[in-house]
């Protein structure tokens, strides 16, 4: 594979939250502004950068047994250092993501993209895969961020577009507006793709990072 | 006691873990195809919340902020949970086999279910007493269980209706689960209705 295509893989092809359904807990959660939703993915970003990077580098010395153990602990290291960054320089941001920083510890993209992709690949290739992932992450968080932003206070990055026009449908800012979002943004791609772009048909047990190492899947799975 | 009751009752109501606070959707979405799995996880899930919260939380009070390594909260529950998940899940196996033929497919999933981690570092945030927390907790997983077992009803139903093609599997779910969210919210009063304040 080449380096571009690594790259870019993450962006649209594989986009995380709408092609490969990871991450659906924050891409609902913070989405309610596009800067939240920015804020986010950037976050996540910087953690899956870093968690691919170092263990890209230490894929030969981690045992394979305790393999999932030691990504848990290299990520959540990473986890804590951003949400100190944070608290320090953007604590605008860190209040308004609040329990969703900690929480990318157990974010299904990071554990996913160490397991299928870190520990198989060079230390520059996984970096890449992190940037392009991440961004893909960001892309997905900022339009569905925008969209609930615009129809449920129209406005887009807080600067107000459409007063007077109509009535903000604020129920966009809330909990039933962000699966209402995503499902028919799901649906929007099915239709564009005829069905072919999302791959999965449901969430399921090989939705979860940890399905190659899981012992239930050749039982049949968690059902 | 009624302070009790209105923590339970508001996790379990008010502030749904899955369909108001976002945490565990993987799992709701995913495990809820049949009332019997949706059960099994259900209980898992109330399980481990219990038994995390019973751990992590002296853990912070008395290990990591008297040596004032509070930052170090994420990893050191991270681990805890995955480490006490693997030993009850190998304690089951052995000592009690019944209890693992029904929940042991479950326990390996939830290490990694948001919604164990979330209530844990929750529990810290609203600076809960033990006893409290132990509540919020339960409330947090029943919540779970009343969302997952309403949802596999329902989805049950709408498998065979007619839609747009283009909704078909993951669309139709996300918006079911938006009315789901929808009924949800009219319960956001009802703590106040009930205790008046």
């Amino acid at each position: 594979m080449n380096r571009m295509s690594v790259l870019t893989n993450g962006l649209i092809k594989e986009n995380p939250v709408m092609i490969l359904l990871l991450g659906t807990c924050p891409a609902l959660a913070v989405t309610t502004t596009a800067i939240n939703g920015l804020g986010m993915g950037f976050s996540t970003m910087a953690v899956l950068l870093g968690s691919n990077i170092f263990i890209a580098l230490l894929k030969n010395i981690i045992p394979d047994k305790v393999r999932i153990p030691c990504y848990i602990v290299v990520i959540a290291g990473f986890v804590t250092i951003v949400g100190m960054l944070l608290k320090a320089f953007a604590p605008e941001v860190d209040q308004a993501l609040g329990l969703f920083i900690p929480l990318i510890v157990v974010n299904c993209i990071i554990l996913g993209r160490a397991e299928m992709f870190a520990n198989k690949n060079s230390v520059i290739d996984s970096a890449l895969d992190g940037i392009g992932m991440g961004l893909g992450f960001t892309f997905a968080l900022l339009l569905m961020g925008s969209i609930r932003e615009f129809l449920g206070s129209g406005a887009i990055m807080g600067i107000q577009l459409t007063t007077n026009l109509y009535d903000p449908i604020s129920v966009f800012m809330l909990a039933p507006g962000a699966f209402l979002t995503y499902g028919f943004l799901q649906a929007l791609i099915n239709y564009v793709s005829k069905g072919k772009a999302v791959k999965k048909k449901e969430f399921g047990c090989m939705g979860c990072s940890l399905a190659s190492g899981c012992q239930q899947i050749g039982k049949g799975g968690c059902e | 006691m009624e302070q009790m009751l209105i923590i339970l009752l508001s996790a379990i109501l008010v502030n749904n873990f899955v369909l108001v606070q976002f945490l565990g959707i993987c799992s709701f979405l995913g495990v809820s195809k049949t009332m019997d799995s949706s059960l099994g996880m259900s209980y898992a899930v109330i399980f481990v919340m219990v038994l995390c919260t019973a751990v992590t939380y002296p853990i912070q009070v008395y290990l990591l902020e008297p040596l004032g390594i509070g930052y170090l909260q994420t990893i050191v529950f991270i681990l805890v949970i995955a480490a006490l998940v693997q030993l009850v899940e190998i304690a089951m196996k052995k000592y009690m086999q019944p209890l693992y033929k029904a929940l042991g497919v479950y326990l390996p999933l939830i290490t990694t279910n948001c919604a164990v981690l979330g209530v844990a570092i929750l529990n810290i945030d609203e600076s809960y007493t033990f006893t409290q927390s132990l509540v919020n907790s339960l409330g947090a997983g029943l919540g779970y269980m009343l969302a997952m077992v309403l949802f596999s009803g329902v989805r049950g139903r709408i498998e065979h209706n007619d839609y747009p093609a283009a909704f078909k599997g993951i669309p139709i779910l996300l918006i079911t689960a938006s009315i789901f969210s929808l009924s949800f919210m009219g319960f956001s009063g009802v703590i106040t209705g009930i205790f008046g304040k």
